[in-house]
């Protein structure tokens, strides 16, 4: 297979059910003709060049833990600072500018919902901007991954 | 569906990625005091019972060229909401579907889905599907695309990772 074939592969084919056996690299190398190096050499590359955020668990909203979407409108001269602010705070996972209004959007994820409440509010307080707290209340589609052959 | 405190500890050690070492599980067991066995053991129960919906690469869609990545919300009568979000699910290219609370005024929509795509046209296409297929049209909606990422990493439920 072409470099390019079995990086698709192991990009696509291990979103879901990562080996889980003593050794998971030499599994995927032999199910992808390579050695055990290669698949730990290729894994490193791909997440030093961000395209691999990471192998790890994707957990079910509301199991462990809390979470919430919230989101904000900054007036534009003020985007820079109030998004550094925001990306500034630990938990704070993602945030994103969007085209509307409310045009910060960020997940808030913490051990529990106080935490996660504390953080809207400290964000609220610094900026002295009004924070929309969106929290889930139904999952119709849980994150099964990404199939890189839609899209 | 059961999780324990040891599986809490299980779960934060291995927030920021599993080791890429050829025994990942042994250096995650070694850490917590645990044996490579039972720290197996538990991430297949985990997985199974679907508290961990899914354990494996997580991609960054940017960087795979996905470029364009919108999230497109209705305003759904509160009866409607569960069908058509269930529905909308079931097309290949919406990555996230879910139902939040509106806050009016500044925020009248209830049902939100994710779609990415290489570029913005082809996600205006989808959405296009996505109304025309269901007939939501009549309902208000809209389609905010990201502009710029700022911050993007798996979540820390962790104490360590909120401290």
């Amino acid at each position: 297979m072409e470099r390019d074939q079995v990086e698709r592969r192991l990009l696509n084919d291990y979103q879901r059910d990562f080996p889980l056996e003593p050794r998971p690299y030499a599994h995927i190398a032999d199910e992808l003709g390579l050695r055990e190096d290669d698949v730990l050499a290729m894994l490193a590359d791909l997440q030093t060049g961000g395209t691999v955020s990471r192998i790890g668990a994707v957990i079910r909203p509301n199991t462990v833990g809390a979470s919430t979407l919230a989101a904000m409108a900054v007036p534009e001269e003020r985007l820079e600072a109030v998004a550094a602010l925001v990306s500034a705070r630990p938990e704070v996972i993602h945030n994103y500018e969007r085209e509307h209004t409310l045009n910060l959007w960020f997940v808030v994820a913490a051990p529990d919902q106080a935490v996660v409440q504390a953080t809207l509010e400290s964000i609220a307080a610094e900026t002295g901007l009004p924070v929309v707290n969106l929290p889930l209340q139904t999952a119709y589609h849980i994150d099964l991954g990404f199939d890189l052959s839609c899209a | 569906m059961r999780i324990d405190d040891t599986d809490r500890r299980l779960l934060a050690a291995i927030e920021d990625g599993l080791p890429l070492a050829p025994r990942p599980y042994a250096a995650v067991a070694q850490r917590l005091g645990l044996g490579e066995a039972d720290v197996l053991t538990r991430l297949r129960r985990l997985r199974a019972d679907g508290i961990v919906s899914r354990f494996g690469v997580i991609v960054r869609h940017h960087e795979l060229g996905y470029r364009a990545n919108a999230m497109a919300v209705w305003d759904l009568p509160d009866g409607q909401v569960d069908d058509v979000g269930r529905r909308l699910a079931g097309h290949d290219f919406v990555t996230l579907c879910y139902r939040r609370p509106r806050r009016l005024p500044l925020w009248p929509y209830n049902l939100f889905c994710m779609v990415h795509g290489r570029d913005r046209d082809t996600v205006r296409e989808q959405i296009a599907r996505l109304n025309a297929e269901h007939g939501l049209d009549t309902h208000p909606h809209d389609v905010l695309f990201s502009r710029r990422r700022f911050k993007q990493r798996g979540a820390r439920y962790s104490m360590r990772g909120a401290a």
